[in-house]
């Protein structure tokens, strides 16, 4: 009964203290719950992804005569048909091509197997007849049956047959577009961040330029799209599908994160460098490009890093200038038709086939670790650069 | 002698600044130009829509579009009343907001509050990496995991649920919001002076009191603007309810349903083969119209507040 002779003792102050621990309990368990969010994601697709890292190869005889060469299904027996990929089958001929002495010859080989046979031996969902699940199994039981390292999905292009896709023709689209979107918008947004920070006056003009800054950033990516649909495409014809548009497309959307980077970079340069140079006669230009620009560099290039992820991992507007084509075959310039890893992940993603959704998530998984490794670059540039004034 | 050296150098001196001077200007008017891009680009959006859902609305009523409960694009006397189509996306916003908000605001609450700085600075990049996910991603996310889960958890309980639920692309997109909102209350929640905090504590508040009673009314203008931002996110957000929202106009609030959403149906119209002057294609213009118009609105009054907070409390960098 020592607490009622305090003068200051509060009843309810065992109650406020308690709804103070639940209300910190519930921040931390908020934010927890933010984490774990990520973390299960993040397993969630590794785990979807991660059987896209091999494939099934059986082994089968092949014959190679001049009937093969006509039709290459005969090369092989005749009840492993549905086993073996058909895309495998059809390189048949080009390899007796490339290698003549091939010709009526007999050998064992490694053929990569149909995508059912695959999820079968991964053992998810599959649609097999019994008939050919009974062969696969009697095959396995003689060690005929083999899960390799999965090189098609990095070498090549899409396919309509599941085990015959790879993301390396949206992979150079990427690489094109972003090509493309760098060389536009990081000079036009260097230079507009350098007029607004060290040139501009504050007048009328430039308070337009850095509200119309502030809502570019804000409106949705999609617009972007219908702004490239409209004008890119129709008013000026550029191709259709091409990393051109599609450059130029996310150039704009990247405009407004190199100004703001590039801008709070120039404005961490200390006014003494500067006045320094004005001091020994130098104009502003000069000024500018030999001792401003220079000293802003790091922080300017890790900007336009972050603007790169960021548009690396658009999808939307490039889906609207049609962006999704079908694309076998890696684009060699920037005017023909290519797809970019998003939108693949989307095509992907809308197949009817079990086989594609590991390779959705194994194409998720590449794109991801090209995005951490682009920031962890953004922020290893900023830390060894980073200078205290 | 010496007068005409002088005349001279200063001659030679005069016409090297006019170069100079020359080239100057020049440099402007280049920077200049560039600036004009970001301008040129606004009004480039703002004018491609508009020219072309000024040509939708010569072929269909206006009014029709924007009170009409039929959305029927492609077939013959083809409706466009786009209700349904609003009222999906409102819905599938409000859920997104329902998961965003409070588990944006606690989180930011518990790193700028009770956080040591140690776990700040590490848990703060982890958020952002939610931010960073490519929204394709995301799509993915929500209609190979969170859709099929969320229908076999209503089948267990004995309510059916679609495939394409309102409900499982409201979420993960919520779940997108999440670092959009917390970050930015963050930094809000942060710029509160210290002074106010401690003033409070020593009148006897508990550290949960403070916050309520002190801090969060402080940080109110700027934790508004996070969340104008985050609707204005989710308004636009176009691949999650691509992947995992349905396509059919859908007039309900049952959140198990699936529902359509203004990008779906501008994606939807604009993908494949088009012929530029029929009515479905030009819908999408008229769509992007309304995303456009709100989007910018929200966007004025979110920059309202946050000027708001920081002409109050003096902060630049936010």
């Amino acid at each position: 009964m020592k607490k009622t002779n305090n003068p200051f003792y509060d009843a309810s102050l065992k109650k406020r203290h308690q709804a103070a621990r639940r209300f910190k309990i519930f921040a931390l368990s908020s934010l927890i719950t933010a984490i774990s969010f990520l973390v299960f994601f993040l397993f969630d697709m590794i785990g979807k992804g991660l059987p896209a890292l091999q494939q099934t190869y059986v082994q089968v005889e092949v014959t190679y005569n001049d009937q093969t060469i006509k039709s290459s299904r005969k090369a092989i027996d005749k009840k492993l048909r549905k086993i073996v990929s058909r895309a495998w089958l059809r390189g048949i001929k080009k390899e007796v091509q490339n290698n003549p002495q091939l010709m009526n010859t007999t050998k064992l080989v490694w053929a990569l197997a149909d995508d059912q046979v695959d999820q079968y031996i991964k053992g998810h969902h599959y649609k097999l007849k019994n008939k050919d699940r009974l062969i696969v199994d009697e095959l396995n039981r003689l060690n005929q049956v083999e899960l390799q390292f999965n090189s098609i999905f990095f070498n090549n292009g899409d396919s309509k047959i599941p085990e015959f896709a790879g993301i390396k023709s949206a992979l150079i689209g990427s690489i094109l577009t972003l090509l493309v979107t760098m060389l536009v918008s990081f000079p036009i947004g260097v230079m507009t961040a350098i007029y607004l920070e060290e040139f501009a006056d504050d007048n009328k003009f430039t308070q337009m330029i850095e509200v119309n800054i502030n809502n570019l950033a804000a409106i949705p990516s999609i617009l972007f799209g219908l702004l490239g649909l409209a004008i890119f495409i129709n008013l000026f014809g550029l191709p259709r599908s091409s990393p051109l548009v599609g450059g130029l497309t996310l150039a704009l959307m990247t405009l407004p994160i190199i100004i703001v980077t590039t801008r709070a970079a120039l404005r961490g340069v200390p006014d003494t460098i500067r006045q320094a140079g004005y001091g020994l006669g130098l104009t502003k230009i000069q000024v500018v490009r030999d001792h401003v620009l220079p000293l802003a560099f790091p922080g300017i290039m890790t900007g336009s890093i972050i603007g790169l992820a960021q548009a690396m991992g658009e999808t939307a507007p490039l889906i609207i200038v049609g962006m999704i084509a079908f694309i076998p075959d890696s684009p060699s310039s920037i005017t023909q038709a290519a797809t970019v890893m998003p939108a693949q992940i989307f095509t992907w993603a809308g197949m009817p086939e079990r086989a594609y959704i590991e390779k959705t998530a194994m194409g998720i998984l590449v794109l991801l670790s090209v995005l951490i490794s682009l920031n962890t670059i953004a922020v290893y540039l900023r830390k060894k650069f980073e200078t205290k004034w | 002698m010496y007068l005409k050296i002088k005349k001279q150098s200063k001659r030679v001196f005069e016409s090297k600044n006019k170069t100079i001077q020359l080239k100057e200007n020049l440099i402007k008017y280049l920077l200049i130009s560039a600036a004009t891009v970001s301008v040129l680009t606004t009004f480039g959006i703002l004018f491609s829509i508009l020219f072309e859902a000024l040509e939708f609305f010569k072929l269909k009523s206006f009014i029709y579009f924007l009170t009409g409960t039929q959305w029927s694009p492609g077939v013959e006397n083809s409706q466009f009343g786009a209700v349904p189509i609003f009222v999906g996306t409102f819905v599938i916003t409000i859920i997104a907001m329902s998961v965003a908000l409070p588990i944006g605001i606690f989180s930011a609450i518990y790193m700028s509050e009770y956080a040591t700085v140690s776990v700040r600075t590490k848990v703060k990049p982890l958020l952002e990496i939610l931010a960073g996910i490519p929204t394709v991603v995301y799509g993915f996310f929500a209609a190979i995991t969170v859709a099929p889960f969320i229908v076999t958890v209503c089948e267990s309980i004995g309510i059916q649920a679609s495939f394409n639920s309102a409900l499982a692309s409201g979420v993960v997109m919520g779940i997108m919001i999440i670092p959009i909102i917390s970050s930015l209350s963050d930094d809000v929640l942060s710029a509160v002076p210290d002074s106010q905090r401690k003033g409070a504590l020593a009148l006897g508040l508990t550290r949960a009191e403070t916050i309520k009673a002190v801090v969060l009314p402080s940080a109110l203008p700027g934790i508004i603007s996070a969340c104008i931002l985050g609707v204005s996110k989710a308004l636009g957000e176009t691949m999650i309810v691509v992947m995992a929202a349905g396509l059919r106009p859908n007039l309900t609030l049952n959140i198990l349903e699936d529902m359509t959403t203004v990008t779906v149906r501008i994606v939807d119209a604009l993908v494949g083969d088009q012929a530029f002057d029929s009515p479905a294609t030009l819908s999408a213009f008229a769509l992007g119209l309304v995303l456009f118009v709100i989007t910018l609105i929200l966007n004025i009054i979110s920059v309202y507040f946050i000027r708001k907070f920081k002409t109050k409390y003096k902060v630049n960098n936010l």
